[in-house]
């Protein structure tokens, strides 16, 4: 059989079909909710960061200190062991500048790229990281492997939400470093 | 390709009306250790994984991304059936007959206490262009069906109600039971109208729970354990998902299926080779409509056997001993979970008080629920 | 092991549209009649029906294998969906193929269909749902980001440059110019790509495939059904499929170990040694560019970090050695997720055939590959097939 011997099925329609009213469509938004069960171990990593701490599990078996928590270690397939707080300082282990929403659409003109970035958090096993956001930095700076900091919300707006971290941003000012390697680029083109 | 497949393990957090000690992970984690460690065996020598999840029910879209840490499946050959268990579990019989896999596990569990409006859920499975904008409740879907059958069949409302009596009665006695209690079929005629001929009682009410099986070829059950638990016939069908093309008084999905199963297992005559059964009592005229599609009875005479007392539990066919759906709860995707759990208990001789003597093949049967037409048989043995 | 042998023996598909007229049900009937058509078969002479169709969200319809079932052909017949995210394409025939092997089925349709139009206004918009809900949702992630941050991973790890991975994109494009089904096809230049709009740095609009409406259809045969009804049947001979933790941050990503393990399973079942000498055409998941190379590297059929080079040396055009994506891939062809896999399924099948009309690639090649991925950049999925 060859494909190019078949009419195949498929009609294309344009948006402008759609809007002339040329063919008919049935909306419906679904009213769908839940509430999930945090359970043991998400919900005392929720409770710690509304205390502004992160905190990690161990499995004495793997010897792998774990986050986000769980309450069993999916390696060893077994219940894992003790809490252990973790700092709020990391490596960003990957990153994106990203301009779009997470609906699809565009970001205004005036609004900043919003950047996600995976971060291996510090008193974790090496490798284990989080989703969050960086902001307070030039995007050109940002490099696989910068030592990033979290900046909190302030104590009492905290839920016990991932979003009580605001973003994470880089450990040292990046204004300042971003001064001092221009002052030095500076110096070195006025050497020569 | 191997002759039998067995169940070697079997493990269960037990039913509850909400869970909300645990997450959805912590839940299913429980029933997966004990299902290993009832199987003597650690995830890592397991060839294959299966999980039932629908996405809505989850409250995520791909659900099977969040399948394999609490099963013990990270990096293994994992999937979903977005079905019931007992669909799931026919997929793993079919791995371990390929002879690719010696053993498999296959998982299902409920959260039906995280979903907020399971009405709106189930509503969102109709026809989005033909039924959708009619706003129907589900429960409204079920009544017309109601309705058929027990014009079709002479069957009354009130010994559709015995049904929710003699079921939620027998959950008594099982401890993984949400909703035992001792009622009559008058209770379940006076409690509220929810779609006549359908009262509240009527209507399963969901439960929480988790379930994990092991299956395994013969040679690796016979190493495995004492007393496997055979597999020897799995069936399962979908009729129309069309509701205007339905023949609304039979269920003739569950009828092929068990076809299907009876043929696998050799089965002729049903009610004669089968000792007992777990069938579908999502409402209460289903476990009678359920009864006729598999064989036990002509249409129309489900009803004279329960009042017979042939289905009770000292009965000569008895059905729904847990309790059924009415009475343990009803689990989504773990309906034909529970059944199996079940049906383990008794072949195994670890019913407890509710032990059945002298078992030695036992009918699982579910059905997918509105708006669907599909359902699945499971038969087991200990023989 | 003492399994059946299973071989395809029709195969159907539409057009990929950006948005289609047809509903999802006469999508999956239009493929599914078309498979049929091809090798002489009606509804009656199959056995079971198995469907593979990724999110619920896109159709907007909960148990969309339920709703779907009289459109792929499954009226009172046993009939099951399986899943495994963006994996499911390729799933589907291996889960078709558990029916055929263990004796359940002799002739097995296998239907996918994906109707993401529906989801409005985007249908990225349904993919929020894919993150944790409590850890990750909050952050309002798009999927762009997972992409866009492996992509970053792989790039830095290896030393990779976008232009190095623009050149799939060129090359899948033009491939699809080829393909009756295809969405996008067309002739660009890497300049073209790096110039497109950024959605999420490192990805442009031009690494990505479109979202697509579309079904595709095979029918699976045990050996001896197979030999009465073609004379040209393609051997399923390997099969293998893996999944990794959905803790996905805890992960290197850039490496797919997945992939390797699910190609590994594959190998081994069909006999493969030296996967980058036996296969001779294939056809990895490529919904983005780079995920060609990544993948390409994970199914072993080059060294970590060299996929790029092997492209930019043109080792994987259609007249190259290792021709890799001749259909047009996702990026070419267009990306209704699980008929996607198909797709390139139906590709592998018919360039075995030598049925592949003007993508056919030269050299009689005996022994092909598909593969899939998805989920959290999770799961691998792999067939190997043979003439």
């Amino acid at each position: 059989m060859k494909l190019e011997d078949y009419e195949l099925g498929g009609t294309p329609l344009r948006s402008s079909d759609i809007k002339k009213g040329n063919v008919l469509t049935t909306s419906w938004e679904p009213n769908l909710a839940y509430a999930w069960d945090d359970g043991v171990a998400i919900g005392r990593y929720l409770a710690e960061l509304k205390n502004g701490r992160i905190i990690g599990r161990t499995c004495y078996k793997c010897n792998r200190i774990m986050i986000p928590p769980r309450m069993f270690c999916e390696l060893c397939f077994r219940p894992s062991d003790e809490w252990v707080y973790c700092k709020d300082t990391g490596i960003v282990n990957t990153f994106s500048i990203c301009h779009i929403n997470w609906d699809a659409s565009r970001r205004g003109p005036n609004e900043p790229p919003l950047i996600p970035a995976v971060i291996e958090i510090d008193g974790a096993s090496k490798g284990m990281g989080i989703l969050h956001m960086l902001s307070e930095v030039d995007p050109d700076d940002i490099k696989v492997g910068l030592k990033v900091k979290a900046v909190w919300k302030n104590p009492g707006e905290r839920t016990g939400s991932i979003t009580d971290i605001l973003y994470f941003k880089p450990l040292r000012a990046p204004t300042k470093r971003a001064k001092a390697t221009k002052k030095r680029a500076k110096a070195t083109r006025k050497r020569k | 390709m191997t002759e039998r497949v067995a169940i070697v393990g079997i493990g269960t957090t037990g039913f509850r009306p909400i869970t909300p000690d645990v997450s959805y992970r912590e839940l299913i984690f429980e029933a997966a250790r004990k299902a290993y460690t009832d199987a003597g065996i650690e995830p890592s020598e397991i060839d294959g994984f299966i999980t039932a999840a629908e996405d809505f029910l989850e409250g995520y879209s791909i659900a099977d991304e969040y399948c394999p840490d609490q099963i013990g499946a990270v990096l293994k050959p994992t999937h979903t059936v977005p079905g019931d268990f007992l669909q799931a579990m026919a997929t793993g019989f079919m791995m371990v007959k390929t002879g690719a896999f010696r053993t498999v596990a296959v998982e299902a569990h409920s959260k039906a206490s995280n979903m907020k409006n399971i009405s709106e859920l189930i509503g969102f499975a109709m026809d989005p262009i033909y039924n959708r904008p009619l706003r129907e409740t589900p429960h409204a879907i079920s009544a017309l069906e109601m309705t058929r059958y027990l014009f079709e069949t002479c069957t009354t409302p009130d010994q559709c109600a015995q049904v929710v009596s003699k079921n939620m009665g027998n959950a008594m006695h099982n401890p993984y039971a949400a909703f035992g209690a001792e009622i009559e079929s008058g209770d379940v005629l006076n409690s509220e109208p929810v779609s006549l001929p359908l009262h509240r009682l009527d209507i399963a009410q969901h439960a929480d729970g988790a379930v994990v099986v092991v299956l395994a070829d013969e040679a690796t059950a016979r190493a495995l354990t004492d007393v496997p638990i055979w597999v020897e016939g799995i069936g399962w069908c979908t009729d129309t998902p069309t509701l205007e093309m339905r023949d609304w008084g039979e269920a003739a999905y569950a009828r092929l299926a068990a076809d299907m199963a009876y043929r696998m297992a050799g089965i002729t005559n049903p009610v004669a080779e089968i000792d007992f059964a777990e069938i579908c009592d999502e409402y209460s005229y289903k476990e009678l409509q359920h009864m006729e599609a598999l064989r036990f009875c002509m249409p129309g005479e489900a009803a004279h056997l329960l009042e017979t007392g042939v289905t009770a539990i000292d009965g000569e066919l008895p059905i729904n001993v847990s309790g059924g759906a009415l009475g343990v709860g009803h689990l989504f995707e773990a309906s034909g979970a529970h059944k199996i759990l079940e049906l383990v208990e008794q072949l195994r001789g670890e019913a407890g008080t509710r032990q059945i003597p002298d078992v030695a093949v036992g009918l699982a049967q579910t059905w997918r629920g509105v708006p669907t037409a599909t359902g699945a048989v499971a038969i087991l043995s200990n023989l | 092991m003492g399994y059946r042998k299973v071989a395809i023996v029709g195969a159907g598909i539409t057009k990929f549209v950006r948005r289609a007229q047809e509903t999802a049900k006469e999508l999956a009937w239009q493929a599914t009649k078309m498979a049929l058509d091809s090798c002489e078969l009606t509804l009656d002479d199959v056995d079971c029906v198995t469907l593979g169709t990724a999110p619920d969200a896109f159709d907007g319809v909960h148990m969309k294998g339920e709703y779907l079932a009289d459109g792929a052909g499954a009226f009172r017949k046993p009939y099951m969906r399986h899943y495994v995210g963006g994996g499911t394409g390729i799933f589907s025939p291996i889960h078709g193929w558990f029916h055929v092997a263990s004796g359940m089925a002799d002739i097995c349709l296998v239907v996918t269909e994906e109707k993401m139009s529906s989801c409005y206004p985007h249908p990225q918009g349904a993919f929020i749902t894919i993150f944790d809900h409590t850890t990750e949702q909050p952050l309002k992630p798009t999927l762009i980001w997972i992409f866009a941050l492996e992509m970053n991973r792989y790039m830095s790890t290896y030393g990779i440059s976008k232009r190095d991975i623009a050149l799939v994109s060129v090359k899948n494009k033009k491939n699809a110019l080829d393909h009756p089904s295809a969405q996008l096809g067309g002739e660009i230049t890497v300049d073209d790509v790096l110039n497109s709009e950024v959605l999420a740095w490192p990805v442009n609009r031009l690494d990505v495939s479109p979202a697509s409406d579309g079904a595709a259809a095979i029918v699976l045969a045990s050996e001896r059904v197979a030999r009465r009804l073609t004379d040209k049947p393609v051997w399923i001979d390997g099969v293998g499929f893996s999944l990794d933790t959905a803790y996905w941050a805890t992960r290197d990503l850039c490496y797919p170990t997945y992939v390797e393990n699910a190609a590994r399973m594959a190998y081994d079942m069909a006999g493969i040694t030296e996967p980058h000498k036996e296969i001779h055409v294939a056809e990895p998941y490529d919904p983005f560019d780079y995920k060609e190379l990544h993948h390409m590297e994970g199914l072993m059929l080059c060294p970590k970090g060299e996929a790029a080079r092997m492209t930019a040396d043109g080792v994987t055009q259609r007249d190259g050695n290792l021709p890799t994506c001749p259909s047009g891939g996702a990026l070419g062809v267009g990306n209704p997720i699980a008929a996607t896999g198909l797709m390139k399924i139906i590709e592998i099948f018919l360039q075995l055939r030598g049925d592949a009309g003007k993508r056919q690639v030269p050299g009689k090649p005996r022994c092909g590959l598909a593969q899939a991925w998805g989920d959290l950049m999770q799961v691998g999925t792999v067939v190997v097939m043979r003439i």
